[in-house]
């Protein structure tokens, strides 16, 4: 659905922008394409080591480690698990509220959200295409350690710990 | 053109990992595979839009207009429209990136840059409304009253700690990305 809307806005544009003018439009998609050449071999490489990270911590390895009665050690662990791994939204959140069922607590589970969305390890490589190391190394710390405050608040706004 | 090895060496360093575990343990090799495959088709569904839009931007939007609504000195509404920008968009993390490049090509303050990548992480619209769905209203709230401060305050505070040199670097950098 996401898809649909996002390559009819990107089609309905293109139409527009070739109709106004062809030159700019043809020099707009080479433009596109450039930057995908570009980025491509660090995406790629990505999407192999994601590939081997999920192979390794299925939702079955992760639940495990989330578990009930994990405490804090449990949310430094669902932090590490969200940081390396790279699941999309409709996989994840699922999975999240699968784990919740399963008796994971919501630190844990706040903790895992936060950094699955917010620290991007294993596409550092592409990160650090764009921002350099110093910038790539700085935010993820920064997204990881504020994960942690995330999962405090939600902790006790939500799970009532 | 950079060196071969360069360019493909990440490449060849995660292909050559993910043989040697399949060397090791077949299974747990292939099923690696598998999902790298899965993973490929989202990539490959949702970046060509995403580059696309990137480079419809670039050549339609004049600099002088994105300056002026988040570059220096666009204060609150800057904040505003990168929040906006990144929570609108689809997609995984790594499709912000490319987009920040046309950002620094149109002189967008780096704050607010790096809010838009804060914003895009962690509080899209579309995921807020299947996080409700899944975990609840209270949770997906209260991350959402978390993150929107957050964002802001990692961004200031990256900006202060990387040096200005830097960070001039990076736009320059950006030209030929």
């Amino acid at each position: 659905m996401e898809n649909l809307i996002l390559y009819g806005v990107t089609l309905l544009l293109l139409v527009l922008s070739f109709l106004k003018d062809g030159g700019k439009t043809k020099n707009a998609l080479k433009k596109a394409w450039k930057s995908f050449y570009n980025i491509l071999p660090e995406f790629l490489g990505v999407i192999m080591l994601v590939g081997l990270l999920l192979a390794v911590l299925n939702p079955d390895v992760i639940s495990r480690i989330i578990g009930a009665e994990s405490g804090w050690l449990g949310v430094v662990l669902s932090a590490i698990v969200g940081a390396v791994t790279l699941i999309p939204g409709f996989v994840a959140f699922p999975t999240a509220a699968m784990l919740l069922k399963n008796g994971a607590g919501y630190m844990q589970i706040g903790a895992f959200v936060s950094t699955l969305m917010m620290v991007g390890v294993i596409t550092a490589p592409v990160e650090i295409k764009y921002f350099g190391k110093r910038l790539t190394v700085l935010r993820n710390t920064f997204a990881f350690l504020f994960s942690f405050l995330v999962a405090y608040i939600i902790g006790k706004a939500v799970g009532g710990a | 053109m950079k060196p071969l090895l360069k360019r493909f060496g990440f490449l060849i360093a995660a292909i050559a990992a993910v043989a040697a575990i399949t060397l090791f343990d077949a299974s747990l090799g292939f099923k690696a595979v598998n999902i790298a495959g899965f993973s490929l088709k989202e990539m490959l569904l949702v970046l060509p839009p995403v580059f696309v839009l990137m480079g419809l931007l670039d050549v339609w939007v004049p600099k002088e207009i994105m300056i002026r609504y988040m570059g220096e000195g666009s204060g609150v509404k800057g904040i505003a429209l990168a929040i906006l920008l990144g929570s609108a968009a689809a997609g995984p993390l790594y499709g912000a990136f490319p987009v920040a490049a046309v950002f620094m090509r149109k002189e967008v303050k780096f704050t607010n840059i790096l809010i838009f990548i804060g914003a895009w992480s962690t509080t899209k619209i579309p995921m807020f409304v299947f996080e409700m769905s899944a975990l609840g209203t209270a949770f997906a709230v209260t991350r959402l009253l978390v993150d929107i401060p957050g964002i802001i305050i990692i961004a200031y505070a990256l900006a202060a700690l990387i040096p200005k040199e830097e960070i001039k670097a990076l736009y320059k950098n950006a030209e030929n990305l």
